[in-house]
Order: C-alpha cells, then structure tokens, then sequence
C-alpha cells in the first residue's frame, strides 16, 4: 500500500512538472520559432509576460520528483541517475541555461545581447524536454538495469522509445503552452495572438497526435512489453482517453475556447503519464525492478507521505492564489502600474 | 562496513575530478544561498520603513532590491537544480544506500523551496497591485522558507558528519528511523552557523557595494540608507558568529576528533595542546582551551586512525585558519562601525573605513568558502562519517571530466553575465520623487 501511495506522489509531481514545467519549455520553443526581432516580438512579448512570475514554482516540480524518487526508491534512483547521467546531465545543463537566459535577459540592453540570450533560452528550452523525454523512454523500454551505471551508457537512451519519446515531450509541451498562451492572450484582450497561438496550438496538436500514434507502431517493436501493457488493461483507458481528450481539445482550438481546451490539453497528458505508469505496473524499472522490491521501507515512506499531506496543506493554497494572480494579470513585469 | 546497496564500489578513475565537480557547483551556489537567507529579511526591513514612515525613498530602495533578489533566487534555483542532480549523477551509491535515511529532509526542504518560489514570485511582481500591507505579508513566507529551506539542507550534511537514525547488519542499512537522521544533533549548530553566515555575507557584500559607491563619490541619502542597512545586519551578527563558531568547534572536538586534529595540524594526541601560529610560534594550551574550554584537556591527533582515514590536513588547516582570521577581521569591522554609530550616530567618515568595507564582500565569501572546505574536506575520507568512503559512493558512469569542463564553462558564462546585469540593475537612475 505504501509503496503505490508513493508512487502515486511521484506521478503527481512528475504530472507538475510535465504539464506545468512543459507548458514553460513549449512556450521556449514559440520563442524560438516566432521569427525575425520585430515580426515575433508581440508572441515573445507575450511569452515573458505568462512566464516571468510562475517559472520557478513550475520548476519545482522537478526537484521534488527527484527528492521523492531518491527518499522513497533510493536503489531506482541511483540506477536512473547513473546509467541514463548523459540524457540527464545534458538536461541539467539546459536547465542552467534557459533559467539562466531568461532571467538575466530581461535586463538586455541591447538587440544583440537579447538575441543571444533569448536563443540560448529559446533552443534549451527544447533541448531540455527532449533529454528528459529520451531518459523516461529509456526506462519504459527496459533499459536501465538495477545497479551503479550498469546499463548502456549511450544505447540505453538513444533507441526509437527514447528518440520518440523525447520529441513527444517537445511536441506536448509546445502545444500545452500554445493553448495556455492563447488564453493568456484572450484575457489581454489581444485578438491577433489569439489567431496566432490558435494556428500553432492546432498544428502543435496535431504534431502531438501523429507523434503519439507512431509511437505506438515504434513501441510495439522496441518495447513489446511497454506495448502491451499500453493496449491492455487500464493502460488502453488511459491511451484512449488521452486520446479522446486530445480531439476534444482541437475542436475547441477550432473556436479559440482556450479556456476549456486547457483543461482537456492537461488532461490529455495526465492520461498519457498515468498510462506510461499502468502499461509497466508493477515494475519500477522494468523487465525486473518491481515498486515493492525497490521502495524503502514503509517507515521512511510513512514519514514521507505524512509530511507531504501537510506540506501540501500549505502548498495548494498558495500555488492556487499565485496562479490566480497571475492569471488575472495582477502579476506583470512591466515596471509601470496598469490603469 | 558497509556494501552499497547498488552492488559496492566501482572502478572509477575520476574521484578526485568527480569531488572537484561537486565542490565548484557547491561554491557558486552557496553565495547564492546566502542571498536567498538574508536578502528578503533586508528588502522587508526597508519596506517595512516606508510603511511607517511614508517616505518614498525606502520603497523605491526596497523594490530596487527585491529586483535583484528575484535575479539571484533565479539563478539559484538553476544551480541548486544542478547540486540535487550531481547528488544522483555523481553519487547515485551513496544515494542508493541512504536516500531513504535522509532523504525526508529533502522532502521538507521541497516544500520550502515551492514556497519560497510561489511568493518571491508574489512579491517581486506584486508591487503597486497589491495593497502595502498585503504585499509586505507576502515577504514573510519567504524569509520564513529561508530558515526553513536551510534548516533541511544542514539536517542532511549535519546527519553525514554525524551519522543516525539506522544500523548496520552484515554491510545492509536497517531499522531506519527517518525523524532520528533529520534531527541529528549537529544540525543545529551547523544550522545557526550557516544561517548567520548568510547574513554576513549578503550584509557585507550589499554594504561593499554602496561602500564602493561612497568611494566614487555617490553619496546621496539613498545611498547611505542602504549602506547603514546592510551593514547593521553584517555587523550585528559577525561577532554572534565568533561564539557560534566556537560551538561548533568544541562540538567539533567531541564527535569529529580527527577533523579537529585537522583544523590544527595536531599529529599526536596531546594533553594541554598548544595552538600554533604562522612563523613557528606557539601559544601554550590554547588548543586544549579552545576546544574544551580547559587548558589541561587532551587533545586527541591525527594518529588515533591509520593514514587512510584521515582528511587531507593541509588543506582543511588552511581553510580553517582563512574562515577564523577572516571571521574575527570582519566581527572588528563590525566593531567599528556599531561604536561609531552607538556614540555619533553616524557612519564612520574615514576613507579606510569604507576600503576595508569593499574589501570585506569578497572576503566574506571567501571565508564562506573556506569554511565549507574545512568541514567537507574535514570529512574525508568519509561521505558518511565513519560508516561510508567517497570512492565507495561515486558514480561508475565514464565521462566526469567532459561534464565538469562543460559545466565549469556554462557557469563562468552565466556568472558573467548575471554579474554585468546586476551592475546595469544598480546603475539604473534612482528617482526619489
């Protein structure tokens, strides 16, 4: 029981971290790809102002991830972390950089010192969810063995789960942040980024769809296990809910309902994360590592889920009213006082 | 001794580079630390002073800083980021074997840290859209997350130096007992050394910089406000930390003899040790006095454990003897500047004053860093004090000089350049209208 209650915790902090953390690399990727200083200065503009103030709690969610990961399943992570350092370090490395860039280019004075920073925010912001995508698909596909860097240090990480994978976490990413983009845009009453976010929300969509059903035809080869707990069971509800959830939200960037298409754009992705988990329950590490064998003991997951409930008493509240705030646009960069 | 529960050590012919990896990503973020500890205190200290008083000039001061506070915090979460991925990436048996000891404090020092980034966030963008008195509450948390973030952190290295909270049994950690390893009893000395550390250094280096200022000739009130705040806070904690470091040290002296004989250079275990000084002198009995408080107390020296389990002593002595002279160097700094002030009430007018002060920002953060040197490198060979060796925890992954390189080069850039973005911050024209 312990054991999938705190397994339960990291998938919702892995759940944070890639709808909330992966909206704010996708919303990178805009940045990278809106063209020339002037013509995609109102979409960066646009990027910076729903960014700026909810960042650093979105990357949070990271670090709790890994807190949890090596608290309640200490040998797991010493095996991730070693076999799969490459994907990761490069990873970290892209975190360094886009935090990094795009704090410090608000205080660019320059067009070339803001086109230097804003590509290196706007190319790691890709890099990043691709790394972590190929590393997740490493372990799906049952490529890290249980041990200190035992697994491939290269090939581990670089099949077609791990390559598909990482360009799904670009591909979802950019969407959730086109849709999310595209509310912000509405409520700042900015009808011609409405228009432009609805475009990219519905090619990034669709992107996101087809990446998904091909990977279904590269996993049922590459990871026939992944692929059958995917289209079996609970882990088939929850692909097809995903996929479900997916339609809904293009028809409803059809009408520029961004509002609700954000909802069903998360949901979306929550469903693909829980039926990642699903397709290789009860393993851990699959092909052999269950979650049983590798948790810690129940006293330190007791300690752990119990300080996680009050933690979260806490937390909720204020993320809530953070995000409320940002959301009402009471939190903006600019130095001047709206009227 | 203890088998990692990953399968025991590996063959890895980069320790050393691995453990020079760790240390200059912990020394570019601890400066950071000490910001995210004390300079939210300060900004709310200042706009504190202008919701009593109405005087513009402390809010445009306050939010001027908490500009810069959300800049450090930024780059401090990316670097911190790095530190909790090399705890895996560069350590992952030690991880393995203990994450579930410790790792609860981790646990709570994430709470701390969402929180802490949910209202700084609040904070800095909240000026002029929330009322005052909303807004500053919002400061609160954030220097309550600062006490509580930290307090975590140290729970884990005060648990390294002091191993609880589990046993032993045929080389398998059992009978684990999580609130034991969180609460350890090094962690509250530790605790309240670093947290005053935070203040010297952000108090300092805040007060070189506006000391700096007053050397080129900015001498507006602005100016001094921010000087007389960040120095009261720099000077009434550096004599605190002199007495809090001699806890340490005798606690020091109890737990960790071999790191104390380290501190010290002390070969042989002494009764009435006396202390040496640079150029061969020596003060009789004053080691035995200043690690227990009595001039006939026998020190124990490095030979109570074989070669293999003691520390690099050159290193840790100097180290030791840089944090002391330096720490002592600022208290009377400190010193000064409160005499003056108790019986003029104003500044120290003297030119030397104020080059000592510009001096003092960068020595803090070098006793900073000598001070972390003397209890990290004071532990080796030990990862966990007397139970696991560092070469028993490293990574087996290849590769640990390229990612140090890549690493090294990204974090010169980005101090670079956060460094010429907080100059262009503070050359911003200050309107006090």
């Amino acid at each position: 029981m312990l054991p999938e209650l705190a397994v339960a915790l990291a998938l919702v902090a892995l759940t944070g971290y890639v709808v909330l953390g992966g909206a704010d690399f996708g919303a990178g990727f805009w940045d990278l790809t809106a063209g020339g200083a002037e013509r995609g200065a109102p979409v960066r503009a646009m990027v910076k102002r729903s960014m700026s103030p909810v960042w650093e709690a979105n990357h949070v969610w990271l670090i709790f991830l890994l807190v949890i990961l090596w608290t309640a399943f200490p040998e797991a992570f010493g095996s991730i972390m070693s076999t799969l350092a490459v994907p990761i370090f490069l990873a970290g490395l892209g975190i360094v950089l886009r935090g990094g860039a795009f704090a410090l280019k608000g205080e660019a004075a320059t067009i070339a010192e803001a086109r230097a920073l804003g590509a290196t925010f706007a190319l790691s912001s890709v890099l990043v969810p691709f790394f972590f995508g190929a590393a997740v698909g490493a372990i799906a596909a049952g490529n890290v063995p249980l041990g200190n860097a035992t697994g491939d240090e290269l090939t581990s990480w670089t099949g077609p789960t791990s390559i598909l994978v990482g360009l799904l976490s670009v591909a979802a990413g950019a969407h959730l942040a086109a849709v999310f983009l595209g509310a912000d845009s509405r409520r700042a009453e900015r009808p011609e980024l409405v228009r432009a976010f609805r475009v990219r929300a519905l090619g990034s969509g669709a992107a996101a769809g087809a990446l998904a059903l091909v990977g279904l035809v590269v996993v049922s080869s590459d990871a026939p296990d992944l692929f059958d707990g995917l289209t079996s069971g609970l882990g088939l509800v929850c692909v097809l809910l995903s996929g479900l959830a997916g339609v809904v939200t293009l028809a409803l960037e059809w009408r520029e309902r961004f509002e609700l298409a954000r909802l069903t754009a998360s949901a979306a992705v929550v469903a693909i994360v829980a039926g990642w988990a699903a397709a290789q329950e009860p393993y851990l590490l699959p092909p052999s590592l269950t979650v049983s064998e590798a948790a810690a003991p129940d006293v330190t997951l007791a300690a752990l889920l119990i300080a996680s409930g009050v933690g979260m008493l806490l937390l909720i509240p204020a993320l809530v009213w953070l995000f409320r705030l940002a959301v009402s646009g009471r939190l903006a960069y600019e130095d001047k006082p709206r009227p | 001794m203890i088998d990692g529960a990953l399968g025991g050590p590996v063959d890895q012919e980069y320790l050393l580079q691995a453990r020079q990896m760790q240390a200059m990503s912990f020394i570019v973020h601890i400066p950071l630390v000490c910001f995210g500890i004390a300079f939210p205190a300060m900004v709310l200290f200042v706009e504190g002073l202008w919701l009593r008083t109405g005087d513009p000039l402390y809010k445009l001061l306050a939010k001027r800083w908490s500009k810069a506070m959300v800049l450090l915090f930024a780059v401090g979460v990316v670097t911190g980021t790095i530190l909790s991925f090399e705890m895996g990436l560069l350590w992952p048996e030690f991880m393995a074997t203990f994450g579930d000891v410790f790792g609860l404090a981790f646990g709570l020092e994430g709470f701390s840290f969402f929180l802490e980034a949910i209202f700084i966030a609040i904070y800095v963008y909240g000026w002029d859209r929330l009322s005052p008195r909303v807004h500053l509450a919002t400061g609160v948390p954030i220097v309550l997350t600062g006490i509580t973030g930290s307090l975590m952190v140290i729970a884990v290295n005060g648990w390294m130096n002091q191993p609880t909270g589990f046993r032993i049994q045929g080389g398998e950690v059992v009978d684990i007992q999580p609130w034991t390893a969180l609460f350890n009893s090094n962690l509250w000395h530790e605790f309240v050394h670093m947290y005053l550390a935070g203040f010297i250094v952000a108090g300092f280096l805040v007060a070189g910089v506006y000391g700096y200022g007053w050397l080129k000739g900015r001498r507006e009130r602005h100016h001094r406000v921010a000087l007389v705040v960040a120095l009261t806070v720099a000077a009434l904690t550096a004599p605190v930390q002199l007495l809090v470091g001699d806890w340490a040290a005798r606690t020091v002296a109890q737990r960790q003899p071999v790191k104390l004989a380290a501190f010290e250079g002390l070969k042989e275990t002494t009764k009435g040790a006396p202390f040496s000084l640079p150029g061969g002198l020596e003060i009789p009995d004053l080691l035995s006095i200043l690690a227990f408080h009595d001039p006939n107390a026998t020190v124990k020296g490095l030979d109570i454990v074989p070669p293999d389990d003691r520390p690099p002593v050159e290193v840790v002595k100097y180290s030791f003897r840089t944090m002391v002279a330096i720490g002592s160097a600022l208290a009377a700094l400190g010193g000064w500047f409160l005499l003056v002030w108790y019986r003029r009430r104003r500044l120290p007018a003297s030119l030397w004053f104020h080059r000592a002060l510009v001096a003092a920002g960068p020595l803090s953060l070098v006793a900073l860093v000598a001070g972390w040197i003397t209890t990290e490198v004071g532990r080796q060979p030990w990862v966990v004090y007397e139970v696991m060796r560092t070469e028993q925890a490293v990574t087996g992954a290849g590769g640990i000089p390229v990612g140090f390189a890549a690493l090294a080069l990204i974090y010169a850039a980005l101090i670079a350049i956060a460094a010429v973005m907080l100059r262009r911050l503070g050359r911003q024209p200050f309107h006090a209208s």
